[in-house]
């Protein structure tokens, strides 16, 4: 579990131009350098958004990364949603759902 | 000089980005009120504008986050976002560095601060700017409360912080206003965004405008996320510009929710009294 250097990547690749660069030609050596499992670089490589949200990204990294990969509003958020369903609640971090929410 | 402006507003990408989504009349009613808090601002002749702020990871990462963070650069550049997605075009901001260091030297004697040199304003600054200050000819003092990556001050040092700054400005002779920027509840980039708790809103704006501090200062993190979600945490900023007029009251211009900007949207100004100008 890397949740700290996915959601790293993700915060350079929203603020770097030439790293966003990289991640169109080079993404999977971009992916190789970073300390992250099967799971995280498929869910960084693919996107999947839902995955990244139900690992614990934080959403306003999430958010940026989601708008950087082409996703429109409702499917981002769609995409969470589809997230939760698909691999359950989130497994840590601030979006853990409260009880009764 | 001293504060000669001091309010609070909301900040958040879908006040640009999405503003065709929203109900009109409540959109525009929003719009209106910030163009009127625009209007206050220049009226008031600032020769710089603090921006307290939550940012959202554009500078600030968990390798290396300070609880408070003042900007010192001579210019800054914004929105850090794609400019097709918040719907502002990017551009250079000027500082004020001379101010900045004055400032943070004068309030490090209260409360430890970082400061940066270089800055890239993401929404969280941008929206309100576009709305505050659409000439961006205002020099900006950029501060962020870490809102976003717990551990978080708690709300007494936003307060105390509030409090530091304003005694720093009162030993300046520019005139320098101050506007807050945050959510109130809300839950952004999250499956629920645009669920906001509008009870829990209207409490702590009164608790807010009336400025009582023990109140303000009263909130706990873990009651505050689960009423008024993650993005609750940004009440610092609100509470930092009360502890920087302390003593004043406010008046609300603006409040109502608006789902698809994801946030209670608020406009809000502080009376200044006669002893703080």
């Amino acid at each position: 579990m890397s949740l700290y250097y996915t959601q790293k990547l993700l915060y350079q690749l929203n603020r770097d131009a030439a790293l966003r660069r990289r991640l169109q030609s080079d993404l999977e050596a971009l992916l190789a350098e970073s300390e992250l499992t099967d799971e995280e670089r498929r869910a960084i490589r693919e996107p999947d958004i839902g995955l990244l949200y139900v690992m614990g990204v934080n959403g306003q990294i999430l958010m940026h990364y989601a708008a950087l990969r082409g996703y429109e509003w409702n499917a981002y958020l769609e995409a969470m949603r589809e997230g939760e369903r698909r691999y359950g609640p989130v497994r840590t971090g601030l979006y853990t759902r409260a009880e009764g929410r | 000089m001293s504060l000669v402006f001091a309010g609070v507003c909301s900040h958040a990408p879908g006040i640009t980005g999405r503003s065709e989504r929203a109900d009109p009349a409540l959109r525009d009613g929003f719009y209106a009120a910030l163009d009127r808090m625009r209007q206050g601002l220049e009226d008031a002749r600032p020769d710089a504008l603090i921006v307290i702020a939550a940012e959202h990871f554009a500078n600030f990462f968990m390798n290396n986050m300070p609880a408070i963070c003042v900007g010192m650069a001579e210019h800054y550049e914004g929105p850090i976002e794609d400019e097709a997605w918040l719907r502002i075009k990017r551009r250079r901001i000027p500082g004020a560095p001379a101010l900045s260091r004055a400032l943070i030297q004068e309030v490090m004697s209260d409360i430890d601060l970082a400061y940066a040199e270089e800055w890239k304003f993401d929404h969280g600054i941008m929206v309100p700017l576009h709305f505050l200050t659409p000439r961006y000819d205002l020099p900006v003092i950029p501060v962020n409360i870490n809102c976003q990556g717990p551990p978080l001050i708690p709300p007494k040092r936003a307060y105390e912080f509030g409090r530091s700054l304003r005694r720093a400005c009162e030993a300046r002779p520019e005139r320098i206003a101050l506007i807050g920027t945050g959510g109130i509840s809300h839950w952004p980039a999250t499956p629920d965004s645009g669920r906001i708790n509008e009870r829990w809103d209207r409490e702590f704006l009164e608790r807010f405008l009336a400025n009582r501090r023990e109140e303000l200062i009263a909130y706990r993190d873990d009651e505050t996320w689960r009423d008024a979600g993650q993005g609750g945490f940004e009440i610092r900023t609100f509470i930092a510009v009360a502890g920087a007029t302390e003593g004043c009251t406010g008046d609300l211009w603006f409040y109502a929710p608006i789902p698809i900007f994801a946030v209670g949207c608020t406009v809000a100004v502080m009376s200044l009294s006669a002893a703080a100008r």
